[in-house]
């Protein structure tokens, strides 16, 4: 299977779950699983290739320029990794199918899991640092996403933003180290970099670099001083612990150390970096395991400290630590995830994990306790189990190591770590599952059923078996994961296998043993020790941290952001103003090349009208109704002066829209204050009109001198105007350029016309759905009110007007390809058609007429105007190409079509349905009960001469 | 009267319609600034249709029959376009301006800060 296919199955396969959970739990899990078991699969697949050394590579450049390609490669690195990806989530995915209960969103959690494994598989077969960097963030997106899977609960929300913002910023750090490192090698796949370890080394940038990448490592694998959020993670479900913190996420920044080995180890930062944190990792996480009483919280403890003793033995930079650290890799795994589900099943049937309240659990769980226990020893590292065996090579290695000249801080830390190790592994065994049956557990304890422990069971035989016979089961596996590791240079001599005979290995292993029995009996007084002792609390420190950083971000978004538009609009105008002063002043001004054109008196009266117009709108803007009326002023002349320029088109969309705009004003004008007060003091309105005079002053200069001036590139209105009949069959070259020439651009206008729409229509439906609604049912008008809302002239009047009103629409429409119109201006006269009904009649009257729904005019008249687009591709052309043609319909003359005809009826609903539906919509603010009439018309003298008559008819 | 040309008026025109557009976009009020921005909707549309110099009695409909000179017809297209967009964006701007004032019955437009209901999320 192609390592793509690999890669991207997870990714694919995260859709099903989600979508199966309708046809039940056991279809979203069966596709969850069948996902992962095709991915694994297909890798193993690949095994016998891998066990004879090849390395496998496909790749496609992404983004050359960039360096950014998605070349993918496997060998024995990836490989390992790969497959405890992929088969330690097969046995999570079982596992997680009886441990969630019936409450939670099983489907959401495979997608989750599927997005993970996907972006892990991602991570390790990435052949591109970039590409790797890609699934790196992936990776802490998603884990963000398991973490707080269980929203309702604060912790692990609280865990999960942790994870997030401690992992993210390493994330980020490494981004930077990547770049570096690609910068130094010369390029970002990985297969090069590797082979250019004394260009990095020698490079002045190796240790940034290396300081950039073992800060995202030392993150994402939860090393000291960034090892709290592991345990703060454990808020998440059970299965998510066992397959994030113990076989893959955490994993990942050992990974990436493993990787990056052959280029970076070796040198004394490398050593005294990784090595030292390492240690003291592993120590500390050791120590703290101990102490601590929710189980989950002793296995996180637990897992940083093994985190650190891997990051420890690669940080040594020998390669035989190196194939040490590649056999605890696959140790680690297999008791960790086993001891993680075992924790997940004591927790899922005692309902506690807090092991002061656990005990005794041998007799009433058997199987989970053979599990459990079995699995404990291995990481106490006792014999025969897989844990003593790699815990035996990296103390060997430990007596080897000289740190700072000294022989004995190394080993001796070790052996504390291997000594608290052991005791926090047997307080797992003794305080849970040994000694007496107790009688106040939360719920009454019992094995589950096979498919929850299952999975641990698998594992826990795994342990067995590499403990027994580790050369023949994992021999190989370590040694191709461990040459990727080296990087191609010959393994060392080592022997996995029990017995190596009375080395200082085997007797500090059995100090640890004794000396953790020995700690494990003194367990009590020394608990009350180290509750006693002061520590620093990790989560107070982050808090607080984040709190600083909360509040200092809060004070400059609050400082820039304070919520005073105006001032918004004072800065903004300010800067257009100097950033135009700054063009003016740094750019040259040539002599005017045009004449000017004289005018007649007619435009100067005109003119005069629009500037009287406009600056009465400023002198009378506080009299909201007196400004309307004269800011239809400025709309009428502006009209006029389209149409004066040689604008025909412009003039009749400017006189439809302000018609529209008007009423708009209006309606909404009906419920807000008719006064604006004044607040600004003297000094403002003075300041705001200089800024205005400056700005008015600068816009006019500006035209002024593009006026008098020609072109200084050649325009490519010339070509509109040479190909407007040839190529798009219309004489009128605006409406060509319109529905054919930049189509697209007009289809998705029409698209953001319809959204503004239904913009309106939820905003009015969320705001009569508030208690504003009551507000309006009670309120009195502030206005006197006309005593003839319907008047009679007016109603007859519109009813006549509309046929005539849709047949000026609809000969506008069909003449715009030719002759000044087009679906615009006829949607706009349409709406105003039906529009004058609204206004006439009534609002109910009309509504209760009303055959169409707009939301429907506006959608079908886009997807009309699609479909035309579309159909373009039938003749193998590009998406809105327009055809036209010549028809003979006998009565009828001749008449040319196009396919713009069918696309401008596109725009013509699109526009009549929205602003049909903005209007609609606003004018429901104004419904009242009791306002639906049945008559059109308040006042009718036929209904009072035939009331009359029906009185006379009585009467007589 | 030397000033009294097409450039001008235009030109003109489009420098009062912007000073009274932004002075009105400064005022405190919805309705005010709602009126600030359809004036200047009108001297921007009419600054880009200037943008294609001045033409009169030239509209650009092809004339089959004579060779007549076309204004230019790309700055037409461009704010015929802008004229159906700014009505979608006032209708926009009215519908949030009428909500906020019958949800507060305030029709401020800035907006009084309360950093103390950003409560932190425990």
């Amino acid at each position: 299977m192609s390592l793509f296919l690999i890669a991207a199955l997870p990714f694919l396969g995260a859709v099903f779950p989600a979508l199966l959970i309708r046809a039940g739990r056991n279809a979203s899990a069966s596709a969850a699983g069948l996902t992962s078991f095709l991915a694994f699969v297909g890798l193993m697949l690949h095994a016998p290739a891998i066990f004879r050394g090849e390395v496998i590579q496909v790749g496609v450049d992404w983004l050359p320029a960039l360096g950014l390609n998605a070349n993918f490669f496997l060998d024995g690195l990836g490989f390992l990794f790969a497959s405890m990806i992929l088969g330690i989530g097969l046995l999570i995915i079982l596992y997680a199918r009886f441990y969630l209960s019936r409450e939670d969103p099983m489907g959401q959690f495979y997608t989750y899991l599927l997005l993970f494994q996907g972006a892990m598989v991602g991570i390790v077969l990435s052949d591109n640092i970039l590409l790797l960097l890609v699934f790196w963030e992936l990776t802490s997106l998603s884990s963000f996403l398991l973490i707080g899977y269980w929203k309702h609960l604060p912790e692990g929300r609280q865990g999960a933003r942790m994870a997030l913002a401690v992992t993210g910023s390493g994330g980020l750090a490494m981004i930077g180290g990547m770049m570096i490192l690609g910068n130094i090698a010369g390029s970002y796949d990985l297969s090069v970099i590797l082979q250019n370890k004394d260009l990095i080394q020698a490079s002045p940038l190796y240790l940034p670099a290396l300081i950039l990448i073992l800060l995202g490592c030392f993150t994402k694998s939860a090393q000291f001083p960034f090892h709290f959020w592991l345990p703060h993670a454990m808020a998440a479900p059970t299965p998510v612990s066992a397959y994030l913190h113990s076989a893959t996420m955490v994993k990942a920044g050992l990974f990436l150390m493993a990787r990056l080995w052959p280029v970076l180890a070796g040198t004394p930062e490398w050593f005294y970096i990784v090595a030292t944190t390492g240690l003291v990792t592993m120590t500390l996480g050791a120590v703290i395991a101990l102490f601590k009483d929710d189980l989950k919280s002793l296995l996180a403890f637990s897992t940083v400290s093994h985190l650190g003793l891997i990051t420890m033995l690669l940080g040594f930079g020998t390669k035989i630590a190196a194939v040490t650290a590649v056999f605890h890799i696959i140790n680690h795994a297999t008791f960790k995830a086993a001891l993680f589900m075992s924790a997940g099943i004591v927790d899922h049937e005692a309902h506690t994990r807090d092991i002061k309240r656990l005990g005794g659990l041998r007799h009433l769980m058997p199987v989970t306790a053979t599990i459990a226990i079995v699995a404990a020893l291995s990481m106490a590292g006792v014999p025969p189990f897989n844990g003593f065996l790699s815990k035996e090579m990296m103390l060997e290695e430990t007596v080897h190591t000289l740190w700072g000249g000294s022989h004995y801080v190394v080993p001796g830390l070790a052996l504390l770590a291997a000594l608290f190790s052991a005791a926090y592994s047997f307080r797992f065994i003794g305080h849970v599952f040994l000694g007496p049956i107790r009688n106040d557990y939360p719920a009454k304890p019992h094995d589950p059923g096979f498919g929850m422990w299952a999975g641990p069971a698998f594992l826990v035989t795994l342990v067995v078996l590499i403990g027994l016979f580790s050369a023949k089961l994992a021999g190989p596996l370590v040694a191709v994961a461990a040459g990727a590791v080296i990087g191609g240079a010959e393994l060392p001599y080592y022997s996995l296998k029990l017995w190596h005979g009375l080395t200082p290995a085997l007797y500090m292993s059995g100090v640890a043993v004794v000396g953790g029995l020995l700690l494990v009996k003194l367990h009590a007084p020394l608990i009350r020790a180290w509750n006693a002792a002061p520590r620093p609390e990790a989560k107070q420190i982050f808090d607080a941290l984040m709190r600083g950083l909360t509040k200092l971000s809060q004070l400059i978004t609050d400082g820039l952001h304070n919520g005073a538009i105006t001032r918004y609009a004072f800065v903004m105008m300010l800067f257009i103003i100097g950033i135009s002063y700054y063009a003016y002043a740094s750019g040259t001004i040539t002599a005017p090349t045009r004449e000017v054109q004289s005018v007649g008196p007619i435009t100067v009266i005109a003119w005069f009208c629009l500037i009287v117009a406009t600056l009465a709108v400023v002198a009378k803007h506080r009299q909201r109704q007196l400004s309307l009326v004269l800011i239809g002023v400025v709309g009428l002349v502006v009209s006029l002066g389209f149409n004066y320029l040689s604008a025909p088109d412009l003039a009749l969309t400017q006189l439809s829209v302000e018609v529209v705009t008007m009423v708009l004003l209006l309606l909404a004008l009906n419920f807000m204050p008719k006064d604006s007060p004044i607040e600004a003091p003297m000094w403002v309105r003075l300041r705001d009109g200089g800024i205005a005079v400056v700005g008015g002053l600068g816009a006019a200069a500006l035209i002024y001198a593009l006026m008098l001036r020609d072109f200084a590139l050649p325009s490519i209105s010339e070509f509109h105007l040479a190909n407007s009949y040839k190529g798009g069959g219309g004489t009128n070259v605006v409406n060509v350029i319109l529905v054919d020439f930049r189509g697209y651009d007009t289809f998705g206008e029409i698209i953001v016309l319809g959204i503004a729409a239904l913009v309106i229509y939820a905003l009015t439906e969320a705001v009569l759905g508030s208690r504003v609604r009551a507000y309006l049912l009670n309120r009195k008008p502030d206005m006197p009110q006309d005593g003839d809302a319907h008047p009679m002239m007016m109603v007859v009047a519109t009813r006549v007007m509309m046929p005539l009103a849709l047949m000026v629409a609809a000969y506008i429409f069909f003449r715009g390809h030719n002759l000044p119109g087009g679906g615009f201006i006829a949607g706009l006269i349409a709406a105003i058609a039906l529009l004058m009904q609204y206004m006439a009649s009534g609002f109910s009257w009309a509504s209760e007429r009303q055959r169409m729904f707009y939301h429907g005019t506006i959608g079908s008249g886009v997807l009309i105007a699609a479909a035309t687009g579309l159909g373009s591709w039938f003749s193998g052309s590009p998406f809105l190409t327009s055809a036209f043609g010549y028809l003979h319909w006998s009565p009828l003359e001749e008449f040319e079509w196009a396919t713009a005809a069918l696309f401008d009826l596109g725009v013509f609903l699109a526009v009549v349905g929205a602003v049909l539906l903005a209007l609609e919509s606003l004018a429901r603010f104004a419904w009242q009960p009791g306002m639906s009439s049945e008559h059109a018309m308040d006042i009718n003298p036929a209904r009072d001469d035939a009331a009359e008559a029906a009185e006379a008819k009585g009467e007589a | 009267m030397g000033f009294l040309n097409i450039e001008f008026l235009v030109a003109s025109a489009v420098g009062l319609l912007t000073a009274a557009g932004i002075y009105l976009i400064l005022r405190r009020r919805t309705f005010p600034v709602i009126l600030g921005l359809s004036l200047l909707t009108y001297g921007v549309n009419i600054f880009l249709f200037a943008t294609g110099r001045l033409m009169v009695d030239a509209p650009p409909i092809l004339n089959k029959y004579a060779e007549v000179p076309y204004t230019d017809p790309l700055p037409q297209a461009l704010v015929l376009t802008a004229i159906v967009i700014s009505f979608g964006m006032t209708a926009v701007v009215v519908m949030i301006a009428l909500a906020a004032y019958l949800s507060a019955r305030d029709d401020k437009i800035d907006m009084p800060h309360h950093p103390e209901d950003e409560g932190e999320d425990a």
